[in-house]
């Protein structure tokens, strides 16, 4: 164990080793309760913890605090009235949301989007993907006691949502995916602002990683804890920064690309020990990779149509309305009662910030989906927690609640 | 422009009574002017209730989508600490106020409940978006609104409501505290008296 620091190696020295337990008056075991209001839990996540001494033996986290009833309310609203509903899920992550939905409803309908939506879905994408590590780094950096972190992965963060407001109108929840591609196109003058962001972007997180990699402190908090093997990994369905932190390059825009992630040439960074480090590490890389790959879908956004031409699907352009009946009636009947889907069903995955985002979509055939599931990776993810904290120290518990980055609204739904 | 200083006789008169004043030299109806001009009276209610709007320590609870919009009102661009109210508190027995920033369970409220009930008086609370307010997009089973298990002061609606809006809402509360508060836009745009009553 060359890399842990010399702090961590006499901390280790103190004996690990599990004592029988009640065996004298001196050992005893402690139930601890972490949550639902807890700082460190980012969310409403409730941990009950066994604890001996400072170690942690058990953990169970319990979950439902935010339980919203997304899956069951998607399915009383007509398919792109649900997309709000949808987004709302994973708080951090709506545009990947809002693209599995979307995905697999198209799927069904069997409808091919537009290239110029799909980059522009793509840079949609890559952009939450930066803002959503952004709030994972601050929030991490605050957990470790790095305060200052969270200013200015937060400064960044109001660039983002100020590129998301110019494109679509709101900050968050931004219902900017449509089904058939994208609502509207991206207004005079957002890609001279994306360019400006991703111009300095990369300096921006050369500077977090200046503030946080020489920092001792922290490089002893995340060195070498809770480390978790591949296999173990898997065996829990995690996937992701965690999944690929421990040697495993599985990224779904690599493995299964949609929407033309095959076009861009990025790399999947993956990480060689699989302890809180590495998942700090690849979650940083990929800072830069999204990045890169912005700049190529704005470099090649190829000019068309941002949505499918076709009317049972779309809405028509608003001047049509005026001159055309038949755009009158589709436009009526497609606010009214909305298009309808061929029966089946579809599992659309995707890479999100948290690893693999599945949507699950069943048709009956109506205007309304008879069935919206979402694989969401927090959750999956969030089993992970036990094997990774078992016999290590509570506060390293926090360090890696903190490395696993789940999000409560998407663990709950 | 051309700026010309005149001689500030009024300035003067006071510096020469507030110097007899310290001599202990002033009398009578001078003595009375002074006080008149210098010291500003107030009652005490009024004094403790500007102290507590301007130092409101409100306690780090999120619950989804605005909790995150609640960080960022104390992040630079609309710092929250301009106003004093950046000092979150972990503790709900050290905070005064409680923004309910999300969406509340069924399996959430008994808990946010008991939160509230830990905190001091006086503590306020904040209904921060949509759906902690009147359930939202949603609008489900799993959900209940905020004001069906406990006070809340000020609501602040959006899905999630900009940081500017919280701050507002925020500010709304100083007002409210400090017993400044001015409801309605009539009052606000001078429009008193305005109203059109029907039948009348």
């Amino acid at each position: 164990m060359s890399a842990a620091s010399e702090y961590r190696r006499r901390e280790e020295s103190i004996t690990m080793s599990s004592e029988p337990v009640g065996m004298g008056e001196t050992h005893e075991l402690l139930t601890l309760n972490i949550g639902p209001h807890h700082p460190a839990t980012h969310g409403v996540l409730r941990l009950i913890a066994t604890l001996e001494g400072e170690v942690v033996r058990d953990i169970k986290p319990i979950i439902g605090y935010v339980h919203t009833g997304i899956e069951k309310t998607a399915e009383q609203k007509s398919y792109w009235k649900a997309i709000p509903v949808v987004e709302r899920m994973d708080y951090l992550s709506y545009y990947f949301n809002a693209m599995a939905y979307c995905g697999a409803v198209e799927t069904l309908l069997g409808i091919e989007v537009p290239p110029r939506a799909q980059y522009l879905r793509v840079i949609h994408l890559e952009l939450n993907r930066i803002m959503s590590h952004l709030v994972w780094l601050g929030t991490s950096a605050l957990d470790l006691g790095a305060m200052s972190m969270f200013w200015y992965c937060f400064r960044e963060r109001e660039t983002i949502l100020d590129l998301f407001e110019m494109s679509s109108g709101q900050r968050m929840h931004t219902r900017y995916f449509q089904v058939g591609g994208v609502i509207e196109d991206i207004p005079a003058g957002f890609a001279r602002n994306v360019q400006k962001f991703i111009d300095e972007m990369p300096s921006r997180a050369d500077q977090y990683a200046d503030l946080l990699e020489k920092n001792e402190i922290l490089l002893s908090r995340l060195r070498d804890t809770c480390v978790l093997d591949e296999q173990t990994l898997l065996g829990w369905g995690v996937t992701g920064p965690l999944l690929r932190a421990a040697g495993n390059p599985w990224d779904l825009r690599k493995a299964a690309p949609y929407s033309s992630y095959d076009h861009f040439e990025f790399k999947v960074p993956v990480g060689t020990v699989g302890d809180n480090y590495d998942r700090f590490r690849v979650r940083h890389a990929e800072l830069y990779e999204s990045t890169k790959i912005i700049q190529q879908a704005l470099d090649g956004l190829p000019e068309g149509p941002h949505i499918v031409e076709d009317r049972k699907v779309a809405l028509p352009p608003r001047h049509e309305l005026a001159t055309s009946m038949e755009s009158l009636i589709h436009h009526f009947k497609l606010v009214t009662e909305g298009f309808r889907v061929p029966e089946g069903e579809c599992y659309y995955p995707i890479e999100s910030p948290r690893g693999e985002l599945g949507c699950f979509v069943r048709a009956d055939g109506s205007a309304k989906p008879a069935r919206v599931h979402m694989r969401d990776p927090s959750f999956v993810n969030l089993q992970a927690t036990a094997p990774m904290v078992k016999d290590a120290y509570i506060a390293d518990l926090i360090a890696t609640l903190a490395m696993i980055d789940p999000v409560l609204g998407g663990v709950d739904r | 422009m051309e700026v010309t200083r005149q001689p500030d006789h009024e300035f003067r008169s006071r510096q020469l009574m507030a110097r007899d004043m310290l001599r202990g030299t002033l009398e009578g109806d001078d003595l009375d002017r002074y006080v008149e001009q210098a010291v500003m009276t107030t009652t005490l209610d009024r004094a403790v209730a500007w102290a507590q709007g301007n130092s409101i320590y409100p306690l780090t609870f999120g619950l989804a989508c605005c909790a995150i919009e609640m960080m960022s009102i104390v992040a630079a661009r609309l710092d929250i600490a301009r106003f004093g109210f950046e000092a979150f508190r972990a503790s709900p027995r050290q905070a005064d106020m409680i923004i309910l920033s999300g969406r509340v369970s069924m399996k959430m409220a008994p808990v946010i409940r008991r939160i509230y009930d830990q905190m001091l008086e006086p503590k306020f609370a904040i209904s921060m978006g949509a759906c902690c307010s009147s359930m939202g997009v949603f609008n489900n089973y799993a959900l209940v609104p905020s004001d069906k298990f406990m006070p809340i002061d000020v609501h602040v609606p959006g899905c999630p409501p900009r940081p500017e809006a919280l701050a507002h809402g925020i500010l709304k509360l100083r007002d409210k505290v400090q017993g400044t508060d001015r409801e309605g836009w009539r009052e606000r745009y001078g429009a008193v008296g305005t109203e059109e009553i029907l039948g009348a």
